[in-house]
């Protein structure tokens, strides 16, 4: 799948050739975020921090399932920033039905909506499961596992922050090495999160074998509708994991929020690719590739390594290694672009 | 709605949490100068145009263009673009064609008959313009889309002035020139040609007129006295131009012909001298080719035609059919020094001077109660008055950069000074927005297109005669082009800040009306700043 519809690949719309809307392109090759009667799944008088990419993620993936399904999607909600911020006592952003049970729990809560759904013979219901990293790569991760190797019929979505945010930055499986969280603070020999910890859910989702599992980012937007509405087109277990930065775990400017995930794109770090049956079908190539540094330089979780020194650049190439390896598996940087 | 405690919330109940109140800075929709409207000296709104040209509303594109410059078929030709010089899209691919896109609407204008409308009803008040060059056609038009009668006195036998009498047709082809100043004409603009005007005041007693617009030009040119034995013919670059219009072409200029000079018109003259069947042409020059005060692109395609650039040296003397050349050294500050060296050029036929133009202050200009000079030229305040009440001027008449496009931002600008006077009202400048600097825009938008290569006539076609060197482009590459435009400063509709607010705090309008912000819910992070992709979104403290 390339990151822009094909429609817009005919040579007349260099200008916003990637932007959410277009007025030169028609109506369907737009994002569903352009459309002035979107659904705002997640509406406003929530309670995220400024710039929060988790608040837009949610946004923009529960808006193209609903548009997807005809507005059929019931959601589940792990604990975390998206459920705290979201659904304070006594109101909610949300608008569509919504359940929230425990941290751990949201894929074998959705397993169970998706069973009653199928028992009242509603099968044009659908359900998906959401929740931070820290719901689904550590505490939900027992639960999701049993959801996948059953291949229940959920799409369950993960948005990424790479760590425990709303209890005050705590370090997750998800974090990246190096990062500097509450947890793993940027002090002694090893600063920062160590290297050769940590786990990709991707790659792991993979693994069982599920109908289909996808990256996306905020920053691509049309990749990322275009992936929650494939996977609304499968019937069993799904998983789409989307990188959102957050600016206060981060340590980066809330005006930033898009333009980091974008650059975390562009640096390797964090590739987007989708996959069916345990196989890669496709990656989203990068457009004007860069080094690792310009993306760690925006933010203050990785500002100790900025101090220079022999050390620290080892460390810049190890990350530098781990991009590498993702542009090679998933064949990042070609020719054609 | 009751509830159980903790067991359902009614749908989208956050509303009530305004968290417009975290706020300490708003965003704001501003519209800001695209450099290259800022620094047409046409004033033309090229941004505006190009928005209407990429929608594929040619039409409407045209008259945008046509509420500055009268003449876009012509302009989109022989301006020197100094609009693409400053274009922020150099700075993601290659600049914007934008004159090639200009060309593009002039010429389906002519093609389709296109005319403008006038404006405002009819005064009964009549201006006197002074010559139909760019600067007296653009006057005499703006004139009367504001509803006043023109009338132009000109000296020569066809109208255009310099445009006819200097621009090679190689470049401006006659029948579009003709197209467009028949437009004018068509408009109600009287033009008395073979009237050369000996006394102002008899000959605005003769038409009535209210208000002068002066804009007969700087016909003579500049000379350099060398000593000569007479073995070389001298002739000026200005009068070979207008012969060459007079005679088309039929001029017999010589095998080897030097030109003196480094200006567009010594460009000018020297292609001009190839199509006259010179076999050798060398530009002579005092400083270097970076010095030039030519257009880099033309130097390029007089060099492309076979033109030999002799820079660093000055005429001596002419003689034994030859010229005498001294060696010049550039000094730090760009002055040219001789050096004592001299070389012979030999055989040479004709010597072409161009070396500038001057305007004739011996003229009717003399007698003109009021009227100052200051240097070579009519002295004008910044708002084109002359000393002389009631009298304007403009064009290459007073001191400033000699060009096309400028002279027709003067006659805009003088046209709207008399058009305030004859109503008894004060013109006033309307403010000029911030500019939109690079720096300001999101350009990762914006995927990469190279600018669209004008189809160039092969360089053989080229040199046997006045056939005009650069092509068209075809609709779709003018599409293509206009669409290339990134609409500093301007929003463009993508709908970027809407899908990127994480509040949902933006509501789109609809189709051509924009957006708005509920600043009810607004928390200020600026995202939708970052992510504008024209920077159409300010940020602004909030006052608390």
């Amino acid at each position: 799948m390339e990151e822009m519809p094909r429609e817009q690949q005919v040579k007349f719309y260099q200008k916003g050739t990637y932007t959410v809307g277009n007025r030169l392109v028609n109506a369907k090759s737009r994002a569903v975020q352009s459309s002035i009667t979107r659904n705002n799944s997640l509406t406003s008088g929530h309670r995220a921090c400024q710039g929060c990419g988790e608040a837009l993620g949610a946004r923009y993936a529960i808006d193209a399932a609903m548009r997807a399904c005809n507005n059929r999607v019931m959601a589940v909600n792990a604990t975390g920033c998206l459920e705290v911020f979201t659904t304070p006592y006594p109101e909610t952003s949300w608008q569509i039905p919504w359940l929230h049970s425990l941290f751990g729990n949201a894929a074998a809560v959705a397993t169970g909506v998706a069973a009653a759904t199928r028992v009242k013979g509603k099968p044009e219901i659908r359900i998906i499961a959401q929740g931070g990293d820290g719901g689904t790569t550590d505490i939900g991760f027992g639960c999701l596992s049993g959801m996948f190797e059953r291949n229940d019929d959920v799409l369950y979505i993960c948005y990424d922050n790479e760590g425990y945010m709303n209890t005050g930055v705590q370090r997750s499986s998800a974090t990246p090495p190096t990062a500097r969280t509450a947890t793993t603070p940027a002090v002694g020999k090893e600063p920062g999160n160590v290297f050769g910890t940590g786990k990709n859910l991707p790659r792991i989702a993979m693994a069982h074998g599920i109908p289909y599992v996808a990256t996306a980012s905020v920053a691509a937007l049309h990749d990322l509708e275009a992936k929650v509405t494939k996977a609304m087109s499968f019937r069993g277990a799904r998983y789409i994991h989307i990188q959102v930065p957050c600016p206060l775990g981060w340590g980066s400017s809330p005006a930033s929020t898009i333009n980091v995930a974008r650059l975390s794109v562009k640096c390797g770090l964090f590739p987007l690719f989708e996959a069916e049956r345990g196989e890669v079908t496709s990656s989203v190539p990068i457009r004007n590739p860069i080094p690792v540094i310009d993306f760690l330089r925006t933010q203050r979780r990785f500002a100790h390594l900025m101090k220079g020194g022999e050390e620290n650049e080892r460390k810049i190439a190890k990350l530098q290694a781990i991009a590498d390896e993702n542009i090679r598996r998933y064949n990042l940087v070609r020719k054609e672009v | 709605m009751e509830h159980p405690f903790a067991i359902t919330l009614d749908v989208g109940s956050s509303l009530a949490n305004r968290t417009g109140s975290w706020r300490t800075s708003r965003p704001v929709y501003v519209k800001h100068l695209p450099p290259c409207n800022d620094t047409c000296p046409a004033g033309e709104n090229i941004q505006a145009w190009l928005f209407r040209a990429e929608e594929g509303n040619y039409h409407l594109a045209w008259q945008e263009i046509m509420k500055n410059n009268p003449l876009p078929a012509i302009m989109g030709r022989a301006c020197y673009h100094t609009c693409e010089s400053v274009c922020n899209r150099a700075r993601v691919d290659e600049t914007v064609g934008i004159h090639a896109v200009e060309r593009f609407l002039g010429d389906m204008a002519i093609a389709n008959g296109w005319t403008v409308t006038i404006d405002k009803p009819v005064s009964g008040k009549k201006v006197l313009v002074v010559g139909s060059g760019p600067a007296g056609l653009s006057a005499a038009y703006h004139l009367t889309r504001l509803g006043h009668k023109a009338i132009i006195h000109e000296a020569a036998a066809q109208t255009g002035g310099l445009m006819r009498y200097g621009i090679p047709t190689y470049r401006l082809p006659r029948r579009v020139l003709d197209a467009e100043i028949a437009r004018i004409e068509a408009m109600g603009v009287e033009v008395r040609l073979n009237r050369r005007v000996e006394d102002l005041g008899a000959a605005m007693a003769e038409e009535g007129a209210d208000a002068v617009f002066l804009a007969s030009g700087a016909q003579n040119t500049r000379l350099v006295d060398f000593p000569t034995d007479g073995s070389v013919q001298v002739r000026d670059a200005i009068s070979l131009l207008r012969e060459i219009e007079d005679k088309r072409a039929q001029l017999d200029i010589g095998k080897r012909v030097a030109v003196y000079g480094g200006g567009n018109v010594a460009i000018d003259a020297a292609r001009s001298a190839i199509r006259l069947g010179a076999k050798e042409v060398i530009i002579v020059y005092r400083r270097t080719r970076a010095t030039m005060p030519a257009h880099d692109f033309e130097v390029v395609e007089a060099l492309e035609e076979g033109i030999e650039l002799r820079v660093l040296r000055t005429i001596e003397r002419i003689e034994n059919g030859g010229l005498v050349l001294e060696e010049r050294v550039l000094t730090d500050t760009n002055r040219s020094n001789p050096t004592g060296r001299f070389e012979y050029l030999e055989k040479v036929d004709t010597v072409v001077m161009a070396l500038g133009q001057l305007v004739d202050n011996n003229s009717f200009l003399k007698g003109v109660p009021g009227l100052e000079f200051v240097g070579d030229g009519v002295k004008v305040d910044n708002l084109l008055r002359s000393g002389r009440e009631g009298v304007w001027a403009g064009g290459d008449l007073i001191p400033a950069e000699r060009n096309l496009t400028l002279a027709v931002g003067h006659g805009k600008l003088a046209a709207r000074q008399i058009d305030a006077y004859l109503r008894g009202e004060t013109y006033v400048h309307p403010p000029r927005g911030k500019i939109a600097k690079f720096e300001k825009l999101n350009s990762w938008y914006y995927a990469d297109a190279p600018k669209t290569i004008q189809p160039a006539l092969s360089l053989i076609r080229r040199q046997s005669g006045f056939e005009e060197v650069l092509g068209n482009l075809d609709e779709s590459n003018a599409l293509y082009e206009a669409r290339r435009c990134m609409s500093c400063g301007n929003c463009f509709e993508c709908d970027n800040c809407y899908g990127a607010c994480p509040d949902n705090a933006i509501i789109k309008v609809g189709p051509g009306q924009g957006f708005e912000f509920k600043y009810d819910y607004c928390k200020g992070c600026g995202l939708c700043v970052t992510e504008c992709p024209c920077g159409a979104i300010d940020m602004v403290p909030e006052t608390i």
